[in-house]
């Protein structure tokens, strides 16, 4: 056998399988740092037999296997002390338990365990990176602009919890489900939005994890196909990827969506969206991320068109900020009542919006400098497109903020 | 897993107690509560504490003993009783937390109780 063939196995084992198996190892004793462990151990195990033995019909059952060992030997190792004794029972318990002809998948359990109310909202979205695709702290903290011994440290305490406190590895009973599943869907799409600026209530995207955050987006439909929000989510996310190789200039140069080339958008990106909102649509029961998703849609088709339907959008981002009225939402919907229907409605809906949640919130800037303009407020506009430019990190949207015209 | 259910309730609350007006009703909730969990035999131990004002808070610093009247955090919400719970996991005792009176006026922390040591090795 070949060592790169059984590299790449190993490899493709590791990315194609490592929640997988992850789940399934964390399902009884919720000890997602010794399942780690373990799974590494074994795939480290892997790349040292696979060469001499050949690679196993079921790799996948080989490296449980391995791992639950290692999960064992780490237990004993431990001193068999409490929590160790309880990993240790449960290893062999479960080691001696023939897996069932379709090998277990147990991923959406961790996701709900990973986007858990008990967990601190800001390391749901890290947890989920970890545990279900095994991306290292380093790669996460990257994405996420926090020191990587932080991101370690966060992510430590946030297993501990879960390991110590004795959450629980089930999906949600259907009384529960909405609200738990918002918040699995909200830890997914922060992951696709990280790092991102917005102006004027549209992403500018760059995201360094979009990848990643599409993954998990596809694998939460494909385990929930009864749901409708998750293929919303999918559908938003989608839209987004599609337009990403027309964001930016061949300098680098943020384009906002009105001034995009459609041609560079990807139409199989697009044709995908479109059909998985409609397969969504078709539960009739609605849900923020299926709104969020059909706002983009319409903006996709304008763009081609070149007609906005403007009554349906307004309505759309009306019904958005019912259902999620977020800052973001609140800030995307004074924009499209300001450039739709009035620029002053869509400046006193701005003015709606909290002070608190708006003064250091770069896109509120960006839209009061769109909508001062619109407004014929040079001064104002003004003011706000200092505030809008020194609130973001990105040069190119600085650039953009910096060439907007007054009025 | 066996958990604590720390009750705190407001002076509000606590007042409710001896309040002629009051008292039916405070109790009242209570009661139904602690006899759904007694029901569904989950009661490892628990009991409802005297208000605030009765507390006494002890420090030893420098071999020296500290007595102060009150409790050791002055804050609005006052432990007010306390259940220890045997139920499956955190989101079986945060479900039993929430149905408390406590966490409609107040707040109640849910916090897993040690396990006794193995004692094995």
């Amino acid at each position: 056998m070949a060592e790169g063939g059984v590299r790449e196995a190993a490899e493709h084992a590791a990315r194609h399988s490592y929640g997988r198996l992850l789940s399934v190892l964390v399902r009884r004793t919720r000890d997602i740092a010794a399942a780690e462990d373990a799974l590494s151990e074994a795939l480290a195990n892997a790349l040292r037999v696979w060469p001499k033995t050949g690679i196993p019909d079921e790799p996948d059952a080989w490296l449980l296997t391995a791992a639950r060992r290692a999960a064992g030997h780490a237990a004993r190792r431990m001193g068999v002390q409490d929590g160790a004794r309880a990993t240790i029972e449960m290893m062999y318990e479960t080691m001696s338990e023939r897996l069932p002809p379709a090998f277990p998948d147990d991923r959406l359990k961790l996701l709900f365990a990973c986007a858990h109310p008990a967990i601190d909202e800001t390391v749901r979205t890290p947890l989920m990176l970890q545990a279900v695709l095994g991306l290292d702290a380093a790669r996460i903290s990257a994405a996420f602009l926090v020191q990587p011994a932080a991101m370690s440290q966060r992510l430590v305490r946030a297993k501990a919890k879960i390991r110590d406190a004795g959450v629980r590895f089930e999906v949600p009973e259907p009384g529960a489900l909405d609200d738990r599943l918002q918040d699995v869907l909200a830890a997914v799409y922060a992951a696709y939005t990280v790092g991102w600026d917005m102006v004027g209530g549209a992403a500018t995207g760059q995201g360094g994890l979009t990848a990643e955050a599409l993954f998990l987006g596809r694998l939460v439909a494909a385990l929930m196909p009864h749901e409708p929000e998750p293929r919303g989510l999918l559908a938003l996310m989608l839209y987004s990827e599609a337009r990403s190789p027309a964001r930016r200039g061949a300098d680098g140069a943020y384009i906002p969506l009105a001034e995009q080339d459609t041609r560079l958008w990807r139409t199989d990106l697009i044709g995908e969206a479109e059909e998985t909102l409609r397969e969504a649509a078709a539960f009739a029961r609605f849900g923020r991320f299926q709104t969020e998703a059909a706002i983009q849609s319409l903006h996709v088709q304008s763009a081609v068109t070149g007609t906005m339907p403007s009554a349906p959008l307004l309505h759309l981002y009306d019904v958005l900020a019912v259902q999620s009225p977020t800052v973001g939402a609140l800030v995307a919907r004074a924009v499209a009542h300001g450039t739709h229907s009035r620029p002053e409605t869509g400046l006193r809906l701005l003015d709606e919006i909290p002070a608190s949640l708006a003064e250091n919130y770069q896109p509120w800037w960006a839209a009061r400098l769109h909508l001062m303009a619109l407004c014929g407020d040079r001064a104002g506009a003004e003011a706000a497109r200092e505030r809008a430019m020194a609130l973001t990190a990105d040069k190119a949207v600085r650039d953009w903020l910096r060439a907007r015209p007054a009025v | 897993m066996q958990y604590m259910l720390i009750m705190t309730e407001p002076a509000e609350e606590f007042a409710k107690r001896d309040d002629p007006n009051e008292a039916g009703a405070y109790w009242g909730a209570w009661n139904a509560y602690i006899s759904a969990m007694a029901q569904a035999g989950i009661i490892v131990n628990g009991d409802g504490l005297m208000p605030p004002h009765t507390a006494t808070t002890v420090k030893v610093r420098a071999g020296k003993r500290e007595v102060h009247d009150g409790p050791y955090a002055n804050v609005k919400e006052q432990l007010g009783g306390y259940f220890v719970i045997e139920v499956a996991d955190l989101d079986a005792a945060i479900g039993w937390a929430a149905m408390s009176p406590s966490a409609s006026c107040a707040a109640v922390e849910v916090r897993p109780v040690m396990p006794p040591p193995s004692g094995g090795a």
